[in-house]
């Protein structure tokens, strides 16, 4: 029961949360909550031991498909950010052909070798990507009514709540993922591969669907941003966006399922509202780099080990679901 | 007559190397089955090929009288052949159950959609009754939420098989599974693979122990420098001139 409320507790807070802030940092609050699904998918690739530096990119696939569907094809818009997924996960599918022959290090060069391909296609073509100018006047989400709120989503706050009810089901989804079967066996394909295959793991089938399925949530996140800035270029999803991604996941902790959402939280709030409060707006990408730095450092587990210390003291002494609260927020 | 595993013909070069020269054995269903030989006679390289971790460039390995050389590991495993590894090779970082739910892959296939939805339930009960069932064969009941990594090295080794066991497999193909193991655990592993035999599993046993392999094999096939040496029970192997002559180079008796 005690769990109960703590998530009732949270979708107040989360609720609420908006109704604080500046315009400008509602906006902010927007972006956060599209970079958590960012992340927590990022971790579903990571589960099976690859990491790539094409994530952001696949993301920009689900933007350009969900934007180009609307404009061109005149689909309903919320039907178009799932076929954004869709279509992202099927071109990591692809995709997965050429880079799934190697492994580690060079899956990684590789897989940032293939989406600059994808980026420089973007640039190149004109139509239907629209050169390097991108997509302008994506179709924004149609106002609806569920009868208690009015979604107008020309309000930060309405497409807050949007995309964080989208979210929180892609999350819900990762989350049943992660803790099935074919979680383990991700962790299994991770931890050791060659045993893994000796018990009947089709690797290859099983790197595969970490990738798409990542790419998938990846390529809605990215349609979710797109038709809340309503343009997109391809300098939107350049390796500088998946330098924060890769920074979010390394200080947050990829051991955890809140671990990368811990670190993004944390980074987005230290970056846009403290240090642009302090007036350091010249020095911000310096200051990051010097946390990601000391983080290595002094935290190589991430923020989510502070979070495992803190909850195992408070189990061993005071009430135990407070310190669960901590961990969920 | 198709034989239940027979090797036929089987070679593997490595550039000039001509680590296993022309081998043909087979395996009887039922029987604990030893390939034994000097440091450096193939026998992992020929292990390596039945199990599919290499493609052999030349010959055949016939399962039920089906070729199975060249298929990859998995495509072997799901036909019931499976194998273990030489040292601790484990999921060390996941618990002792999570290791045993890995090994019940084959026969409770992960469906995703189901996991989400949550339509498994029955599967995942099933999976999680099986992986005890193998964790308590080899006695390791006791430990299933330890850490696999923390387990001492003839825990490890007893877990290792118990992964390949829980997939219900017809063959285990064991590398080396008594090595760094003290006289008393090496005895108890014997019996359990007895216990093993008797279940119906087939066996073949790469191993070093000459102790262990004379006291437990049916059958065994020594081979030397690539090539097949000589076949027969424990008794006829020991006296072997031949064998006794790759072993030590003399006269000296081999075990």
């Amino acid at each position: 029961m005690p769990k109960y409320i703590v998530w009732m507790v949270l979708l107040v807070a989360l609720l609420l949360l908006p109704h604080g802030l500046s315009f400008s940092q509602q906006e902010i609050l927007v972006f956060l909550t599209i970079n958590v699904l960012v992340v927590a998918s990022y971790r579903l690739l990571t589960l099976t031991g690859e990491w790539s530096l094409g994530h952001v990119v696949i993301m920009g696939v689900g933007a350009y498909a969900s934007a180009l569907f609307s404009k061109k094809l005149g689909i309903y818009v919320p039907v178009t950010m799932l076929l954004g997924g869709i279509t992202a996960a099927l071109v990591a599918v692809i995709l997965s052909f050429p880079l799934f022959r190697m492994k580690g290090f060079y899956f990684l060069i590789g897989s940032f070798a293939a989406s600059e391909i994808i980026r420089l296609l973007w640039k190149r073509f004109r139509d239907p990507f629209g050169g390097a100018k991108g997509i302008k006047g994506i179709d924004p989400m149609p106002d609806f009514s569920i009868g208690i709120y009015d979604f107008d989503f020309f309000e930060p706050v309405s497409y807050y709540y949007f995309s964080g009810f989208i979210v929180a089901i892609c999350l819900w989804i990762l989350w049943r993922i992660e803790k099935s079967p074919v979680g383990l066996t991700f962790h299994a394909v991770h931890w050791q591969d060659k045993l893994a295959e000796a018990s009947g793991v089709n690797l290859r089938a099983y790197r595969t669907l970490a990738f798409a399925i990542a790419s998938g949530f990846a390529g809605i996140a990215g349609a979710l941003l797109a038709h809340y800035i309503g343009t997109i270029n391809p300098n939107s999803f350049d390796v500088e966006v998946m330098v924060f991604v890769l920074t979010w996941a390394i200080v947050g902790g990829t051991a955890t399922f809140y671990g990368p959402i811990l670190g993004c939280i944390v980074l987005t709030v230290l970056n846009e509202i403290v240090l642009r409060e302090l007036g350091f707006e010249q020095m911000r990408p310096l200051i990051y780099g010097a946390v990601m730095i000391l983080s290595i450092l002094f935290l190589p587990n991430g923020l989510e080990s502070l979070v495992q210390k803190f909850s195992q003291r408070r189990a061993d002494g005071l009430a135990p679901n407070k310190a669960s609260k901590g961990a969920a927020e | 007559m198709t034989h239940f595993l027979e090797v036929r013909d089987l070679t593997m070069r490595f550039g000039g190397l001509v680590a296993v020269d022309r081998l043909s054995f087979t395996v009887e269903h039922g029987t604990i089955h030893g390939l034994i030989g000097p440091n450096g006679a193939g026998k992992t390289t020929t292990f390596n090929m039945i199990s599919g971790f290499y493609k052999p460039t030349e010959g055949a390995v016939l399962l039920r009288g089906e070729d199975i050389s060249g298929l990859k590991m998995h495509e072997v495993a799901r036909r019931g052949v499976v194998r273990t590894f030489q040292h601790s090779t484990l999921f060390a970082e996941l618990t002792v159950l999570e290791n045993a739910l890995v090994g019940t892959h084959m026969p409770f296939r992960p469906n995703i959609f189901a996991a989400i939805v949550g339509w498994d339930k029955e599967d995942r009960r099933g999976a999680q009754a099986r992986a005890m069932e193998a964790l308590e064969f080899f006695n390791l009941d006791g430990l299933a939420q330890e850490i696999a990594g923390d387990l001492s090295h003839g825990h490890q080794r007893a877990l290792g098989m118990a992964v390949a066991f829980a997939s219900h497999p017809d063959v285990i193909l064991l590398d080396e599974p008594f090595t760094g193991m003290n006289p008393e655990e090496t005895r108890q592993m014997m019996g359990l693979m007895r216990r093993l035999r008797d279940d119906g599993i087939t066996i073949l046993i790469v191993e070093h122990d000459m102790q262990a392999i004379m006291g437990l094999c049916d059958t065994i096939t020594c081979m030397s420098f690539g090539k097949f040496l000589a076949e027969g029970g424990p008794r006829e192997i020991r006296n072997h001139p031949a064998v006794i002559e790759a072993y030590l180079g003399g006269a000296r008796h081999v075990a």
